[in-house]
């Protein structure tokens, strides 16, 4: 089951996987129209596509006031964007790519199936929550690593080198997982045998989506809250 | 050091990292599992709640497993120590 190795392009010295790049616009270009058509015209009594629409920016909104408390309105463009983003790009390994052989294009993998993209997003995550602790802090941000006792700054060192480490492994593992057990499947028995394992990517799919997302507002949330 | 010896070497530690990675959080799983079924017996009305926390500690358990499946990927797909 080897994957064929894709056009690499050299941009400014860098190579860079085209595949994973042109796979990765393509979903966000897709969850953006998804989103300006249903709030193309707002009604009050909703239509279905709005009212699925309201039902994740409610999930999304849900799950930020949870775990940052209120007056965290403005966290939940990142957290429903990380969650959207994963979601859509776990899901798009379920699609019959196989199909486009026919027109001698290459199988698209997810792009959270490549480890960058999971690296990618965690290293931002830990960007914005160690932005928005100093921001909600200022430099005695940098006393939680003393707190509750200063024996504990290796460890509370080693966690924030675990936590972005943890959260690419989970996110790559997971994709690239459902990823090579469909494909080994799909060698053995082509027929209807694969089905039930594509059932359960789709459930471990959105499952990772929102773990990372609960989890990017967790770390958010400790780090803004002031007990 | 021959690269036959390596590759066997990769291949046993392959398959001994999928292996022992699976069996504490198969444990620890199960364990999440009957509690929040106990709980849920107990109390069948706030069954939202526990499926909810239920999926959650299930996906913290499993990515243990997933990092020894990801050390049993690199040593087989993307091995450095070969070529």
């Amino acid at each position: 089951m080897a994957h064929e190795t894709v056009a690499a392009w050299h941009l400014a010295g860098l190579t860079v996987n085209s595949q994973t790049v042109l796979t990765s616009w393509s979903i966000m270009a897709l969850i953006l129209l998804a989103g300006a058509l249903a709030a193309r015209r707002v009604e009050r009594v909703p239509g279905s596509g709005q009212t699925l629409a309201e039902g994740v920016v409610d999930f999304a909104s849900g799950m930020v006031r949870d775990q940052i408390g209120p007056g965290a309105a403005r966290h939940m463009a990142f957290i429903g964007s990380l969650f959207l983003f994963i979601l859509f790009s776990n899901w798009s390994a379920i699609l019959p790519w196989k199909l486009l052989g026919l027109f001698e294009i290459p199988e698209i993998l997810p792009p959270t199936g490549d480890i960058n993209t999971p690296a990618a997003l965690a290293l931002i995550t830990v960007a914005a929550y160690f932005f928005y602790g100093i921001r909600a802090k200022g430099l005695p941000y940098f006393k939680h690593y003393v707190k509750p006792m200063w024996i504990f700054l290796p460890l509370n060192l080693m966690e924030d080198f675990s936590r972005p480490l943890s959260l690419t492994f989970r996110l790559f593992g997971n994709v690239t997982a459902e990823h090579l057990v469909v494909g080994v499947l799909s060698m053995l028995i082509p027929i209807l045998i694969p089905l039930p394992m594509m059932a359960l990517g789709l459930l471990t799919g959105a499952i990772q989506a929102y773990v990372f997302a609960i989890l990017a507002a967790s770390y958010i949330g400790t780090a803004v809250q002031t007990h | 050091m021959a690269s036959e010896v390596m590759v066997a070497a990769s291949v046993i530690g392959a398959a001994l990292a999928v292996g022992l990675a699976a069996i504490g959080p198969g444990i620890g799983q199960g364990i999440a599992a009957s509690k929040a079924l106990e709980g849920l017996a107990r109390q069948p009305e706030a069954e939202g709640k526990l499926r909810g926390m239920l999926m959650l500690s299930l996906a913290f358990l499993e990515s243990l497993t997933i990092y020894g499946l990801v050390i049993a990927l690199v040593l087989i797909f993307a091995n450095p120590l070969l070529k």
